[in-house]
């Protein structure tokens, strides 16, 4: 692991550059056209620095982070599987590379081929009647859907819908998304099962509701099974559901949102579709709908025409009820050769795969770590993809809390999984590995574990002070959230 | 099985260590007839890797290389080797927003030092970790300044008729949904600018901010200390919308006027980032230190360890959706990573003086492409205002018909503003630092050819 | 075992108000700072807003953390904490002095009869 803290600013030097990667420069002749009152005044402070300096510079600070290519990586409701090198190469063929967002359809039929086909691809393992690829991230699919809910409420006069219902363990896009399409939030609370309260649910609902969004299986890491009751009770209402596709690793090929009565469902191709997290991005969001909202995808989509089989782009002008276009082009149209890639390897049996392996692994590693002395959240429901524990005991006897547990992982080499997440279970992990892990990576991270329950009986300050091992200790956030330092000044 | 790596005997003993018969069974929650019924039939063979790379290897030769004059917000530029290289090692590319920050130095040094770059390219005192693009990053950029314009109480914001289409229809799919009206701003027709003159009939209502793109859509230069001057006297924000190339010779945002532009956004794209179909591309999002808690997305900060050493965390997370839920600043969650590592290995490597080439060399080509194509009989500039890159051009003939005979010849000779502007004969060219003099000559000959 | 003074009202959402002759001097619980952490920053009204009882009045952040201030009472901000601007951790340190948040003119005196007194205050967070 590199030792590497100066920042790439310190290793300017004034006149030193990287020639060849710039072109000569200008004379000033050239911008003579350019009114001085416009021009700036002095350089920007940009690094000047040579090739080789930025790119050992970088190339050391790379090793600094922990990587799915590096680790095993259970980072709950996130889906750390692993990211096919394949699929990068593709997405990275200059012919895509090279396209121009506007080139017209004439020179863009392979890529729309390739969309065209995701988007059934979608539609088939959703059970949806139609797919947008247009968003660029799961909160920009979520705003797509309840954008959508609106548009189809609005486009009835049925205006007294001001109301989102959200059950209490949702993730914070759900609540933040719903008052960016305009709505007040309604929480729903969760019982002590994980399941959604049903009686909650429909006292709830109303000529206000103008619909429900929810995860399923649930962020409590299960399968919500009162879901045809919880969809009744919506719909009865006049309300539609949303289905938020964060954890549809767990039933991709078992069950689809569509057959569970969903309406409008975005997916995450940076999860379920194993396209790269990057560091925080960039994701792809399509959403998927049933029919009464299909006038409402955003656009622009893929559309091919049968007889000429030539592909082209739908648009504002052939659908004007869209709710729109939510970037100036195509979305992250890179991430969705990517998944197009994974799901044209996976075929049909391997999407089904997909959900049967990433549900037999969270299960193995539940029951593994109950037995070494976790305390499951749900001890009596089956885990879907991931599952819940709490440290709860540990923090008051041993006063050894699940960021420390998370802490400490990191000097075992392991990235530690969601921590305080679901906000309602107290000290808590939600944990994920996924279906592309060994048994022996998953046995690895229960020796881990192991080790530290082991620890937090008989030394506990080796938790409550991790991690040791990495390039720092734990940082002063309340330092950096009070004094900020948000840029570099020399 | 494609990237599961379960042997028979591993399946047996996981199965064995959760007492169940079968994968199935892990189902059992699970509605039996919401089970039933679908073999994903849409769904093809799986096929390996040498098939699939084979397939769209094929499909992307078939979108073939076409000499391209196409700009309108996605520009080519020649992107060193050494940037994607590096951004697409296993580090960066497979790990996740830094939640654990001791072991993800790596990318938060990465994101402080790319806030640094921009908030320097633009001027500006603070930047986030960007944005999703562009144009959903002006969205994000007006309901800021809602929050932000502590003075003002409106809902509305003066949008130029000259800013980039495309990002006024994006800003209005995201604001209007909170009843946020975006207010047109008409452009002087002679010189393809926003004139002060035009913002008269607005002065003395309550608007929250004033959009001023520099370059404007038509790549036209607007006189932005005189607008940004009338907003802060008529107690508005201004909302920058910029290219981050022009910003190596134009005056940043954060010296417009006497006061400074207070947000800034724009198009990451042309720092290093492919044209790949129009994304993943990233927004920029700059502004004065005394908004930043009004400023979506992440930001990370500077501080230390335990131990007193120099370490980098996430930081103003209260205004985010994880805690602050429904009264987060956005709901945007994952944002463009990889791409914005990318623009900072690109911007460093480039450098004040190779940035400034670039921008050079965008803006000569562009004139010197203006003026073989204006020698034809019948083409001319559209406007009279200084460009930077881009710039509009009106044909003797219906523009889509040109530019579709363009295409026959391989030549992505511009884009129409007839549908836009109701501009029939008009197009809208761009050149950078990839256009050698030969292909504008290949240009020029190429559309003398169609037009006669 | 966090302090509840015994001559301050309360609210359930842990505001505590002192009464100066008309005057309503507003700030959070001990129990509520020591339950926030370290506060990093807190977000004031404007001096002459009108609050009704109930309305949003301001936020206080943690870094994992934000929790919404209510007014407790109806009536004029008078005066804002200005000190908290640069050193919110005088909440942390000191809640029911130099931690105080704003001044309220009240409305109408009337309003503090439905706040909680300690010992009310005192079963709630037992309770909770």
């Amino acid at each position: 692991m590199s030792n590497e803290t100066t920042l790439i600013f310190q290793h300017s030097r004034p006149g030193r550059s990287a020639t060849a990667q710039a072109p000569k420069p200008v004379s000033e002749d050239q911008l003579s056209a350019i009114p001085a009152s416009l021009r700036r005044k002095n350089k920007p402070g940009l690094p000047e620095v040579g090739e080789l300096e930025v790119v050992r510079h970088y190339t050391n600070l790379s090793t600094k982070n922990f990587a799915i290519d590096k680790q095993f990586y259970p980072l709950g409701s996130c889906t750390m599987k692993y990211n096919p090198r394949g699929a990068n190469r593709a997405a990275m063929l200059p012919g895509f590379l090279n396209r121009h967002p506007l080139a017209p359809a004439s020179h863009s039929q392979g890529y729309l081929a390739c969309l065209y086909e995701l988007q059934n691809f979608l539609k088939e393992v959703t059970g949806m009647k139609g797919v947008s690829l247009a968003p660029m991230a799961g909160a920009q699919g979520e705003f797509a859907g309840v954008a959508m809910i609106r548009a189809y409420h609005e486009a009835r006069g049925d205006d007294a819908r001001t109301e989102i219902l959200i059950p209490e363990a949702a993730h914070g896009t759900n609540p933040a998304t719903a008052v960016m399409c305009g709505y007040k939030v309604r929480e729903v609370p969760v019982g002590k099962d994980g399941d959604v309260d049903l009686e909650a649910l429909k006292e709830a609902c109303g000529p206000q509701t103008a619909g429900l969004m929810m995860t399923n299986p649930s962020t409590c890491g299960v399968f919500e099974r009162q879901i045809e009751a919880i969809s009744k009770a919506v719909h009865d209402a006049g309300g539609l559901l949303y289905y938020d596709g964060a954890n549809l690793n767990a039933i991709l090929g078992k069950v689809r949102p569509g057959d569970m009565g969903f309406d409008v469902i975005h997916m995450n191709l940076h999860k379920t579709f194993a396209t790269p997290h990057g560091g925080g991005g960039p994701g792809a969001g399509p959403v998927g709908v049933s029919q009464r909202l299909l006038d409402y995808l955003p656009t622009p989509m893929a559309g091919l025409d049968e007889e000429s089989g030539d592909y082209h782009w739908i648009d504002t002008d052939t659908l004007p009820t869209s709710i729109g276009h939510l970037s100036a082009f195509m979305g992250n149209a890179g991430v969705l050769l990517r998944a197009y890639f994974y799901a044209m390897v996976l075929g049909r049996e391997g999407m089904i795969r997909v959900g049967e392996y990433s549900t037999l692994a969270a299960n193995y590693l539940l029951k593994r770590l109950e037995a070494i002395g976790c305390q499951a959240a749900y001890p009596e429901r089956r885990a879907s993809h991931e599952f819940i524990l709490t440290f709860a005991k540990q923090a008051k006897d041993n006063h050894v809390t699940a960021l420390d547990i998370a802490k400490r992982l990191l000097d075992y080499n392991q990235h530690a999984p969601t921590i305080y997440f679901p906000l309602l279970v107290p000290e808590c992990f939600l944990i994920e590995p996924t279906e592309t892990e060994t048994k022996e990576a998953m046995d690895d991270f229960i020796d881990a574990m192991a080790k530290i329950l082991e620890e937090a009986n008989t030394n506990p300050e080796t938790v409550t002070e991790a991690p040791f091992t990495q390039p720092v200790r734990r940082l002063d956030e309340v330092k950096a959230a009070k004094e900020l330092d948000l840029v570099w000044s020399e | 099985m494609p990237y599961i790596p379960h042997t028979p005997d591993d399946v047996q003993a996981m199965l064995q260590a959760i007492g169940a018969d079968s994968i199935e069974a892990l189902f059992d929650e699970i509605p039996a007839h919401l089970k039933a019924g679908h073999g994903l039939d849409a769904l093809p063979e799986g096929r390996g890797e040498m098939e699939v790379t084979r397939l769209m290897a094929e499909r992307a030769e078939q979108d073939r290389f076409a000499l391209s004059f196409l700009g309108g917000g996605a520009y080519a530029h020649h992107i060193p080797a050494a940037v994607w290289e590096i951004a697409t090692r296993g580090e960066f590319y497979t790990a996740y927003t830094p939640y654990q920050a001791e072991a993800s130095q790596g990318t938060l040094q990465v994101i402080y030092e790319y806030q640094t770059l921009i908030a320097r390219l633009t001027g500006m005192d603070v930047s986030n970790a960007s944005v999703y693009d562009g144009a959903s990053g002006l969205a994000e950029a007006v309901l800021m300044s809602l929050r932000a314009n502590r003075k003002s109480k409106s809902r509305k914001v003066l949008v130029p008729d000259a800013l980039n289409p495309r990002y006024r229809s994006a800003c209005e799919a995201i604001v209007s949904n909170q009843d946020v009206e975006l207010v047109s701003v008409p452009f002087c027709t002679d010189a393809g600018q926003t004139l002060v003159d035009s913002l008269s009939p607005f002065e003395g209502d309550d608007y929250a901010a004033l959009v001023i793109s520099q370059p404007n859509y038509f790549g036209s230069l607007e006189d932005v200390d005189a607008l940004t001057d009338w907003a802060h006297a008529n107690g508005m924000l201004v909302i920058a919308v910029t290219n981050p190339t022009s910003l190596a010779i134009l005056t940043p945002p954060g010296e417009w006027g006497s006061e400074g532009a207070d947000v800034v956004v724009g198009e990451g794209q042309p720092l290093g980032v492919p044209l790949s179909s129009g994304g993943p591309y990233f927004g920029f999002m700059a502004c004065k230190k005394k908004h930043v808690r009004q400023m979506p997305g992440r930001i990370i900060g500077r501080t230390v360890d335990m131990e007193g050493k120099q370490g980098f965390t996430l930081t103003l997370q209260a205004r985010e959706q994880h805690i602050r839920r429904s009264k987060a600043t956005s709901n945007i969650c994952t944002n463009q990573g990889l791409a914005m590592t990318a623009a900072t290995i690109y911007t460093s490597l480039l450098g004040p003086d190779g940035l400034a080439s670039v921008a050079g060399h965008c803006h000569a080509n562009t004139q010197k492409l203006a003026d073989k194509l204006c020698a034809i009989d019948g083409v001319e500039r559209a406007f009279s205002a200084p460009v930077f890159h881009e710039v509009a051009l009106t044909l003797p003939q219906d523009a889509d018909t040109v530019l579709a005979r363009l295409a026959e010849k391989d030549i992505l000779g511009g884009l129409s503003l007839a549908k836009d502007y109701s501009m029939k004969n008009a197009i809208l060219v761009n050149s950078t630092e990839v256009h050698t003099e030969g292909d504008l000559d290949l240009f020029a000959q190429a559309l003398k050819e169609v037009l006669a | 075992m966090s302090e509840i003074p015994a001559d301050l009202r309360y609210r359930d959402s842990h505001e505590w108000v002192r009464v100066e002759d008309d005057i309503a001097v507003v700030g959070i619980s001990d129990h509520a700072q020591d339950a926030m952490g370290d506060l990093v920053f807190v977000e004031l009204p404007e001096e002459g807003v009108v609050f009704a009882a109930g309305d949003e009045a301001g936020v206080v952040e943690s870094v994992k953390a934000a929790s919404d201030i209510y007014a407790p009472v109806s009536g004029e901000v008078v005066a804002v904490n200005e000190a908290l601007e640069d050193e919110p951790e005088l909440v942390n340190n000191e809640p029911y002095a130099g931690g105080w948040l704003f001044k309220i003119k009240m409305a109408d005196s009337g309003e503090l009869k439905e706040m909680l007194t300690a010992d009310q205050y005192q079963e709630q967070i037992d309770s909770e």
